[in-house]
């Protein structure tokens, strides 16, 4: 089990020297760069001319059935890795190719509702 | 201790690729635009094929101010570049380059953890595009999630039929079952791949989220400078990162017609320069892809094509 989490200590490691390298970039250029912040300078930029009513602007998330989808078939698609590394081992052989064809049918059928729904187009 | 010194070497390896390769490609990104469009500017800074110009654009982006609006999320506009950058530098821990454990880390499940990590990267410019608090921003923010939804999908099941082909997720394991004949094999889902790749990058034709003429530079707008500067280097280094993936996945990584036991190295990085000169092609042959297409792209060409791809793997697997 030890040997197993080694390998992500490396990571660890490379995520500490990746937050170096963008911290310590943007500590040094804090000496080169200038500092003189005015009100129109932080100003929120809308093409030059003062910002209209609040910061965030309230917009329509069209695609919250994509959302849906795409939560629907990627815990599916997780489910695929560990099969895929087993599904041909000896022992295996059709019945998991009959199983995996059931899989395939499952996620077409649904894709083919969602686009008869009509879901599938941006509107 | 030489295994610590091993262990530290690969780092620094792996830091130095990360630091150069993506500056490569934006250099041959300059240039190579620049002779296909006939462009002169380019070609200026420093004499001989405007070699300075990127020089030029550093110590540019090194002299600017750092601004912050006043009605941004502070603690996460600064955080987001950062976030955008280094899960790509991760990602290249578990890329095998040679033979024989030339690779940092060739950890079990590398291909779920390259896929896993450069989903992340992807969090960065969702970040910016809230905590800016400008409306073009907003909407940027919202199309790259949009988009990182719809491509994801078909990734994941391009790359499961390479992992399927191989019954190994190690990305080395991958490239020691790799035969030519994979090429057909695997085409669909090489395509696939690198198409939503390209989708997930926000590369043109799939740059919706930052189309310059519309929504000034969607989740970057409010950013300036060196935090300007990192995520326009994500962008490099996603390319690298993608070309090196589909590299190893489904163009063999280290293996060539000749001389590959030795110079195994050296196939790896003229497959992923190759790939980085087609990601720069297109982005000169083609123009921007409207939302509802980019949608339509993803959901009812490259969803049903991967899923053909896995049935395809599945039964040739088991009848061969």
């Amino acid at each position: 089990m030890n040997d197993y989490f080694d390998g992500y200590a490396l990571v660890a490691a490379l995520l500490l020297v990746g937050a170096g390298i963008v911290g310590g970039g943007l500590a040094a250029n804090r000496m080169l760069r200038p500092s003189r912040p005015t009100a129109e300078k932080l100003a929120t930029y809308e093409c030059g001319v003062d910002p209209v009513e609040g910061d965030w602007a309230q917009s329509y998330v069209r695609y919250y059935v994509f959302a849906y989808l795409y939560v629907v078939f990627a815990v599916d698609a997780v489910f695929l890795f560990p099969w895929a590394t087993v599904f041909a081992a000896p022992g295996y052989g059709m019945t998991t190719l009959g199983e995996m064809f059931v899989f395939l049918a499952f996620l077409a059928v649904g894709l083919v509702y969602a686009g008869k729904k009509g879901v599938l187009s941006w509107v | 201790m030489p295994e610590l010194l091993v262990i530290v070497l690969k780092l620094v390896l792996v830091a130095a690729a990360f630091a150069v390769l993506p500056l490569l490609v934006g250099q041959a990104e300059h240039k190579v635009m620049a002779h296909m469009q006939g462009r002169l500017g380019p070609m200026y800074a420093g004499g001989f094929h405007g070699w300075a110009q990127l020089v030029a654009d550093g110590v540019k982006f090194a002299q600017k101010e750092d601004v912050v609006p006043a009605a941004a999320d502070r603690r996460v506009f600064k955080l987001a570049p950062g976030v955008a950058i280094v899960p790509y530098l991760l990602v290249l821990v578990v890329v095998p380059v040679g033979p024989g454990g030339q690779v940092a880390l060739d950890l079990g499940p590398g291909l779920f953890f390259a896929l896993a990590v450069m989903g992340v990267g992807v969090i960065g410019a969702i970040m910016a595009g809230w905590a800016s608090a400008n409306k073009y921003a907003l909407l940027g923010g919202m199309r790259v999630a949009a988009q990182l939804m719809s491509y994801e999908l078909p990734m994941v099941f391009a790359a499961a039929s390479v992992a399927m082909a191989a019954g190994t997720l190690s990305l080395g394991g991958i490239i020691e079952e790799w035969r030519w004949w994979w090429l057909p094999w695997q085409a669909i889902g090489a395509v696939v791949f690198f198409v939503a790749g390209l989708a997930e990058l926000r590369r043109p034709p799939f740059d919706m989220p930052v189309a310059d003429s519309e929504i000034i530079f969607g989740p970057y707008t409010e950013y300036g400078g060196l935090r300007f500067a990192l995520f326009i280097l994500a962008e490099y280094a996603g390319i690298v990162v993608l070309c090196a993936l589909t590299a190893v996945l489904f163009l063999g990584g280290w293996k060539g017609p000749f001389l590959d036991t030795g110079l195994g190295w050296l196939w790896t990085l003229v497959k992923v320069f190759g790939l980085s000169f087609v990601v720069i092609w297109l982005r000169v042959s083609y123009p921007r892809m409207r939302e509802d297409q980019l949608q339509k792209l993803a959901w009812k060409y490259l969803v049903p094509l991967s899923l053909v791809q896995l049935a395809l793997t599945g039964v040739l697997k088991v009848a061969l």
